[in-house]
């Protein structure tokens, strides 16, 4: 039998190019749920260096080894220095090597631990540079604003050792006794370091990876973009099929008509009024939308995908963007079932987000 | 008394004003040349209102031309950047993304330095003339002209592009053109970066074009000052506009805007400027035009400078109505000659505006005809569109007039939805040169502060005095200058509390301080 043949056909079909990078952005912006960072940098970075080093292998989360050796890698900081003091050259390619020779290891593929915002593209373009393959899956299937919150953490796989690493050349590789204190020591590195670092963290083989992540994201962000562009190319709106693609539901639409904003240790606080035919509905947001009530009642809370979405064109919209008069189109789209587990509520259900709330889903989903 | 001009891409029109009483108006077709339509412009106003050279405090210019040669990609100049910020950046250099034909056209080439600071105002390296002064020599042999220099957070410390510049112009001569990026954009290295390659290939022509400007005005025998007006609404004299030619690049839309106001006598007002084929809307607070903060698409390049807040719709008095839908397609600039009511045989928004009563216009006999619910129809869906549009661009619940301007504005009912009456001012179809003409002075600080050692109120202090004093040196008069904007933005997922501050301080023109 040859294999090698099957493999190449799959490699042809299923590899990313420079040209598919605007789609998976637009996707990503929408499973960034309202935060995540602009993936636009991330996109002129992963175009740049796909341009520069050739196509990435977009691999199969079932068909990767169970002995390969993955190393996620990510941006972490302030998106506003993200787009004024961009990555070096070396940055990407730098982290991974010191995670790699602080382990003793030698790569095989580089995963995305973050599909939701800018995080959807820093590994496709560390995956050029690298002339690695990239896994078609990612750690969350959405955005979170903290380090241990990803699935991976529920199958006590640790991020550290992990490395941290900045534009100048220095790198810090971190041993930590918990994911969240790896958030602690991390974020305090990445302010010292100038609040925009390239980490790479949850170093796993291929047998964890297949148990910790969620499949086939990155491909589905391709997807929802192209859904977008084609709304686009036909003056129409993408909240349809990108409705369906997700298999959410629509909870609300109408017109923003307050925003109250707040910036708290480092997290852009804040909620929105959405006004609707049915009354006020309101947005409570951490960086990403976190939960809706109607009147009283709560609707919908993390860890679900609170996305709002550009009612004329299905793009999604960011809660920066969110201002009196915008007009959205709220939908909610379920969180892998795992996040859904006692474990996965600890970790980013409402009450860790300081929201005195049972997690709340859409009669829908638990039909 | 004061002259305004306003040359767009198809008309040029021009007012002479006494304070906001306009003495005489006039709109004619664009010239090929500049020069020639703002001489003809002057000498027809001399025509409706009999005045002489002295008889004026200063003359107002808006044009469209800066734009409209980066669009089409011709006298560029020869431009390179000097980007400061090594090793950070290197991952995307200059121009990415810019569409191939504008880099060809400013023969754009590029030089990575080490440079530029953190957030917080530390280096992230120091500055290395001798690198520097291996690149002008670069620069030098490859006929460069015109220099961007960016360096990361220049808007939160300038002095390596300050220093850089120094070092440029001794190695290249004083003839170098320099822009430099904290002077033109804000935090945002990209956007910013690409707003002062285009500002530096602008460069050579501004020079040229506003020399012309400067001698033709002498020529007619006006000693008085020449401003020309910027994106803000506001006014900045010659030697300013030859530096920053992409501060005209908004003016157009900015002057119907202020004129709008004046003319109608609202500060704060939503104005829909309704041409042949598209309208556009835009909101006034405090007379001056709500800037957009989000990024700009300039010819295809992604630009984060000073523009006004507008929302174009393809409705226009052209507009074609075809199977119960107003526009997009229009019949344009024809309007006179293919709209029903001038004999013509397109359904067209005017038509509907006249089959309506709304306006009298043309032979209403010509839409005598038309389906009764059909025309009702259709002037609902031009009023409900439009309704909308102005919705959108509001930022509160508060109520909001709205003012219409421009050819098209006839097709508008009296009342929009949920907006109430409409205001059409006298004068409207040269409200863009009134707004020209009645312009003011500002200074404008956009800066990103660390509050982690310092006292708030201390901060926003400063800030305003810079405004202020940037107004000044403007040629705001000292006496009435004040601060109109003032806008803090906490910085997310930064601790140390950074914030960004805008201030804008504006002030009347200081005309009898100024001498050319």
């Amino acid at each position: 039998m040859s294999t090698t043949m099957t493999d190449n056909a799959i490699a042809q079909t299923r590899q990313v190019l420079p040209e598919h990078c605007l789609d998976f952005a637009a996707g990503a912006a929408i499973l960034g749920t309202g935060g995540g960072g602009d993936p636009h940098i991330g996109m002129l970075m992963a175009q740049a260096a796909l341009e520069k080093h050739g196509p990435v292998d977009l691999v199969k989360l079932e068909d990767v080894p169970d002995d390969a050796v993955v190393i996620p890698v990510a941006m972490m900081g302030a998106p506003t220095v993200m787009v004024e003091k961009l990555a070096s050259a070396e940055q990407f390619v730098e982290s991974i090597r010191a995670i790699a020779k602080y382990l003793g290891v030698e790569p095989t593929h580089i995963a995305c631990m973050e599909a939701g915002g800018v995080n959807s593209m820093i590994p496709m373009a560390a995956a050029a540079e690298l002339g690695l393959p990239l896994i078609d899956a990612d750690g969350m299937g959405r955005a979170f604003p903290e380090l241990q919150m990803v699935l991976a953490t529920l199958f006590d796989v640790q991020a550290a050792p992990m490395s941290i690493s900045d534009e100048k050349g220095n790198s810090i590789v971190l041993e930590t006794v918990s994911n969240k204190w790896a958030e602690r020591l991390a974020r305090t590195a990445t302010v010292e370091m100038g609040c925009s670092t390239i980490v790479s963290l949850y170093a796993m083989t291929g047998e964890q990876v297949k148990r910790a992540f969620v499949p086939g994201t990155l491909s589905l962000c391709r997807e929802l973009g192209k859904c977008i562009s084609y709304a686009r190319h036909h003056a129409g709106s993408a909240k349809d099929s990108v409705i369906e693609r997700l298999g959410a539901v629509q909870i609300a639409e109408g017109k923003i008509s307050d925003v109250e904003r707040r910036t708290t240790s480092g997290f852009a606080r804040g909620r929105a009024e959405l006004a609707t035919d049915r009354g006020i509905v309101e947005i409570e947001f951490q960086n990403e939308n976190l939960l809706v009530r109607r009147g009283d009642e709560v609707v919908a809370t993390t860890p679900d995908l609170i996305i709002g979405l550009d009612t004329d064109t299905g793009e999604a919209v960011t809660t920066e963007q969110l201002r009196f008069g915008t007009r959205i189109s709220l939908i909610v789209a379920p969180a892998d079932e795992r996040w859904h587990s006692e474990g996965g509520i600890e970790l980013a259900g409402p009450r860790y987000f300081g929201y005195d709330t049972e997690p709340v889903r859409p009669a829908e989903f638990s039909a | 008394m004061r002259i305004g001009i306003d040359v767009g891409g198809t008309n040029t029109d021009a007012v002479a004003l006494e304070g906001t009483n306009v003495l005489a108006s006039v709109k004619q077709t664009t010239s090929e040349d500049v020069t020639t339509g703002i001489v003809q412009a002057l000498h027809s106003l001399r025509t409706q209102h009999e005045f002489g050279p002295t008889d004026v405090d200063a003359i107002m210019l808006g044009t469209t031309h800066f734009i409209n040669a980066l669009v089409e990609g011709r006298d560029l100049a020869p431009t390179a950047t000097l980007r400061l910020g090594l090793p950070a950046t290197a991952s995307l250099p200059p121009m990415v993304g810019w569409p191939q034909r504008l880099i060809s056209a400013t023969r754009g080439r590029y030089f990575l330095a080490h440079g530029g600071h953190e957030f917080d105002g530390q280096e992230i390296s120091s500055l290395q003339p001798d690198e520097i002064r291996a690149f002008a020599h670069d620069m030098e042999a490859a006929g460069v002209r015109s220099v961007a220099i960016s360096s990361v957070f220049s808007p939160i410390n300038d002095e390596f592009e300050e220093h850089a510049a120094e070092i440029l112009r001794e190695e290249l001569g004083p003839g170098v053109a320099l822009s430099l990026s904290h002077e033109i954009g804000r935090v945002g290295l990209l956007e910013r970066e690409n707003a002062t390659i285009i500002n530096a290939s602008l460069r050579e022509l501004a020079d040229k074009i506003i020399g012309r400007l400067v001698a033709v005005i002498d020529a007619e025998g006006y000693s008085c000052p020449l401003f020309l007006s910027q994106n803000d609404g506001t006014l900045m004299d010659v030697e300013y506009a030859r530096k920053y030619p992409v501060a005209t690049f908004a003016s157009g839309p900015t002057n119907s805007m202020r004129g709008a106001a004046i003319t109608s006598g609202l500060e704060t007002c939503a104005v829909i400027d309704i041409g042949g084929t598209t309208s556009d809307v835009g909101v006034l607070t405090n007379g001056f035009p709500r800037e957009a903060t989000t990024v700009i698409d300039v010819a295809g390049v992604r630009t984060n400078f000073r523009m006004p807040d507008v929302l174009s719709m393809g409705i226009g008095g052209g507009s074609i109505v075809a199977d119960g839908q107003v526009g997009p397609s229009s019949v344009g600039y024809r309007l006179t000659s293919e709209a029903l009511v001038f004999g013509g045989s397109t359904l067209t928004a005017t038509d509907i505006a006249v089959a309506a009563g709304l306006v009298d216009l043309g032979d209403a006999s010509a839409v005598a005809h038309l389906d009764r619910d059909m025309v009702m129809a259709m002037v609902d869906q031009i009023a409900g569109r439009v309704a909308d549009t102005v919705e959108r661009m509001r930022t509160s619940s508060a109520p909001l007039p709205v003012v219409a301007v421009g050819g098209g504005s006839v097709i508008l009912p009296k009342v929009l939805p949920g907006l109430g009456e409409i205001y059409l001012p006298e004068n409207s179809g040269v409200a863009n040169a009134i707004g020209a003409a009645i312009a003011q002075v500002s200074g404008e600080v956009d800066k990103v502060y660390s509050l982690a050692t310092r006292d708030r109120s201390s901060v926003v202090e400063e800030a305003k005095a810079d405004a202020i004093e940037k107004a000044i040196a403007a040629g705001a008069s000292a006496d009435n200058v004040e601060v109109v904007e003032f806008d803090e933005f906490p910085i997310p997922y930064l601790p140390g509390n950074a914030t960004r501050i805008r201030v804008k301080a504006v002030g009347d023109l200081g005309i009898k301080e100024m001498a050319r």
